[in-house]
């Protein structure tokens, strides 16, 4: 099986092992070309980025000014927060030589001089093992100004970590710069885009962690190499994070395109007691669930995954057996929404509220069908109206989980299902808990 | 009561002031240094940041208050995160957190009275994976069970 950004190659964290094994010969090489052939060859590899929103990482980069007086910054997005996802943090410790190099190509590519690590600030023991590569690196040469003498070119480029202190929003690009700056994490109107008015007002790149860990194997292989992995129209392989109620949660590299069903049953598994599977978010909690019933044939990319009604976001597969109590799992997603919410929107900091008092009232055995429309209204008025994407990640879940599973969730209020049996028959895999502990 | 800090930790700062065009983008850093060395960020602590990097003490409050990691109490010698997200939820999360709070006798973010622990229920911290877990201070406990919650917790001192 192929593997491009965790390769099954022992102790490969360590500089002299990543460079046995090919590591920096990407960057020798992309030197001696221009930057705009770099470009060209990412955006003909199909590249999409990794962070949730699959755009082509190519023409990102090809919306960089040419010609600035200002300095070019590149912010690689390790923020990883959104539920369901724990990817990065694999090439934090598994492969972070990859990602240095891949970094050194892309700030060449789009002429950046810096470039910024922002990292969860959760992510201790990460981002010492991300630093420590980092200094490894400094010390052999291959990043700072250093990396002339040794590559003999005239680019240089300097690689910092930013710590981050306890905020999902920061994961959203504009967030993320103001918290890099100094600010609160308050997303930004656009436009202005980032690749003209970023970071400090200069142009700026933002790509996810596993994005530019993708860049070395593309320039070392070409480009039409990595285009014939996978799905034509999201090539590669994706990290798969697989959670929940598998027999294996874990994280996966497949190639796109890879059977959800294939990912769920041969590599994670397979779900405990052999139980049904009722419900599954594929790409991570801000992305519409789908039914069990509904996985046949269903893909894992971006185009296959839009098609089943749902989105690849972060590859995050998050499984739900038939004994799982969806009105928690709803309200426990509506709650960290709510939570996160950074307060700008009035329709993201009051609906996400609302939906998460709405949807405890149906957990306490209160709510009606009315309520069912009731969330569906309100998780309406926030999609469109907000600053940042956190408004539809909020929205979708309940949206589409209230409208798939309506069956359930007129039981649930019609009290067909009997409240004592959801509790303890609920989604915890040991037992049960009260309806009382779960109004924390 | 005006705050200083140590003279290892003002050139931690002035290392991460390097990394930035602007000064005002060492704040979190500067801040998770002072909470290091105090334990808690005090609005003393504040004023000296915003001293040292030219800006607003209001501003570096509005930063503590939007980060969760930055606290204004202090809090346990050992401060526990239980993540109660959607997959630590699906594996016994709460089961995990209703025992802690049990065994501890406190509530979210609070401190037992010796000092000892304090508990906090966080989202998502990337074990999804691995879960159940809990974090104490920078370290990550996976694929808890009752069991080693109990071990883990009595084992520190
Ligand atoms: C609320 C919210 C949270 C996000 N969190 C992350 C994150 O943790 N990591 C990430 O790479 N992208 C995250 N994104 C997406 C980024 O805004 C951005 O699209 C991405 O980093 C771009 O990188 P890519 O093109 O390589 O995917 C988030 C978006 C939103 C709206
Ligand atoms: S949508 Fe929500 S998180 Fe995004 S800017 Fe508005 S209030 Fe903040
Ligand atoms: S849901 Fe608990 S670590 Fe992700």
């Amino acid at each position: 099986m192929i593997k491009i950004v965790l390769p099954d190659i022992e102790n490969l964290h360590q500089l002299d092992v990543y460079k046995e094994n090919g590591g920096y010969t990407a960057v020798k090489k992309a030197l001696t070309q221009s930057p705009d052939d770099i470009i060209d060859q990412v955006k003909r590899s199909g590249l999409r980025g990794r962070g949730g929103a699959a755009f082509s990482t190519g023409l990102k980069w090809s919306f960089m000014p040419k010609t600035t007086d200002k300095p070019k910054y590149l912010c690689v997005n390790g923020d990883e927060s959104e539920p369901g996802s724990f990817k990065d943090r694999q090439i934090f410790e598994y492969n972070p030589h990859q990602l240095i190099e891949g970094i050194l190509i892309s700030c060449y590519a789009i002429g950046a001089k810096t470039c910024y690590i922002y990292i969860r600030g959760e992510y201790h023991k990460w981002i010492r093992l991300m630093q420590k590569a980092i200094d490894d690196a400094y010390a052999a040469g291959l990043v700072g100004e250093a990396m002339k003498t040794t590559f003999s070119t005239d680019f240089h480029c300097d690689i910092y970590i930013h710590k981050g202190a306890g905020a999902y929003i920061c994961g959203e690009e504009s967030s993320l710069m103001n918290s890099l700056e100094g600010k609160r994490g308050y997303p930004r109107i656009k436009p202005p885009f980032p690749a003209q008015n970023g970071l400090w007002g200069c142009p700026t790149t933002i790509n996810n962690v596993e994005t530019i860990t993708n860049i070395p194997p593309i320039i070392n292989n070409g480009w039409d190499w990595f285009a014939s992995i996978g799905e034509p129209k999201h090539p590669g392989t994706i990290l798969f994070g697989v959670s929940g109620h598998v027999n294996k949660p874990g994280v996966y590299e497949l190639p796109s395109g890879t059977l959800l069903t294939e990912i769920i049953y041969k590599y994670a598994g397979g779900v405990p007691g052999d139980k049904k599977i009722l419900c599954v978010i594929p790409g991570g909690s801000s992305m519409p669930p789908l039914r069990g019933d509904k996985l046949e044939g269903v893909k894992m990319d971006a185009e296959s995954l839009k098609a089943a009604g749902s989105a690849i976001g972060t590859g995050g597969i998050i499984v739900m057996d038939e004994d799982t109590d969806l009105v928690k799992v709803l309200a426990r997603i509506a709650h960290f929404y709510h939570h996160e919410s950074c307060g700008q929107c009035t329709p993201c900091r009051e609906g996400t509220g609302w939906l998460e008092k709405i949807l405890k009232r149906i957990i306490a055995g209160k709510g009606s069908v009315n309520d069912l429309d009731l969330l569906i209204t309100v998780a309406n008025q926030i999609e469109g109206n907000t600053i940042c994407a956190l408004g539809e990640a909020a929205a979708w879940p309940v949206k589409f989980m209230v409208e798939r599973f309506r069956d359930y969730f007129e039981k649930r209020v019609n009290k067909e299902i009997n409240l004592e049996v959801a509790n303890k028959v609920h989604s915890m895999r040991h037992s049960a808990i009260t309806v009382e502990e779960i109004q924390h | 009561m005006e705050f200083n800090f140590t003279p290892e930790n003002l050139e931690r700062i002035n290392t991460e002031i390097k990394k930035y065009p602007k000064k005002q983008a060492a704040v979190m850093a500067a801040l998770y240094i002072a909470q290091e060395q105090n334990g808690y960020i005090t609005n003393e602590i504040m004023s000296k940041i915003a001293e040292i990097l030219d800006m607003h003490p209001h501003d570096v409050l509005s930063v503590v208050t939007f980060y969760t990691m930055y606290f204004q109490k202090p809090m346990g010698k050992y401060h526990i995160q239980v993540c109660t997200n959607v997959s630590c939820m699906l594996r016994g999360a709460y089961e995990i957190w209703n025992q802690l709070r049990e065994k501890l006798q406190i509530e979210n973010l609070e401190v037992t009275s010796d000092g000892k622990f304090s508990l906090e229920e966080v989202e998502c911290m990337g074990s999804c994976g691995t879960a159940p877990m809990f974090a104490i201070n920078e370290d990550f406990y996976e694929n808890l069970t009752k069991e080693k919650v109990e071990e883990i917790i009595n084992s520190l001192n």
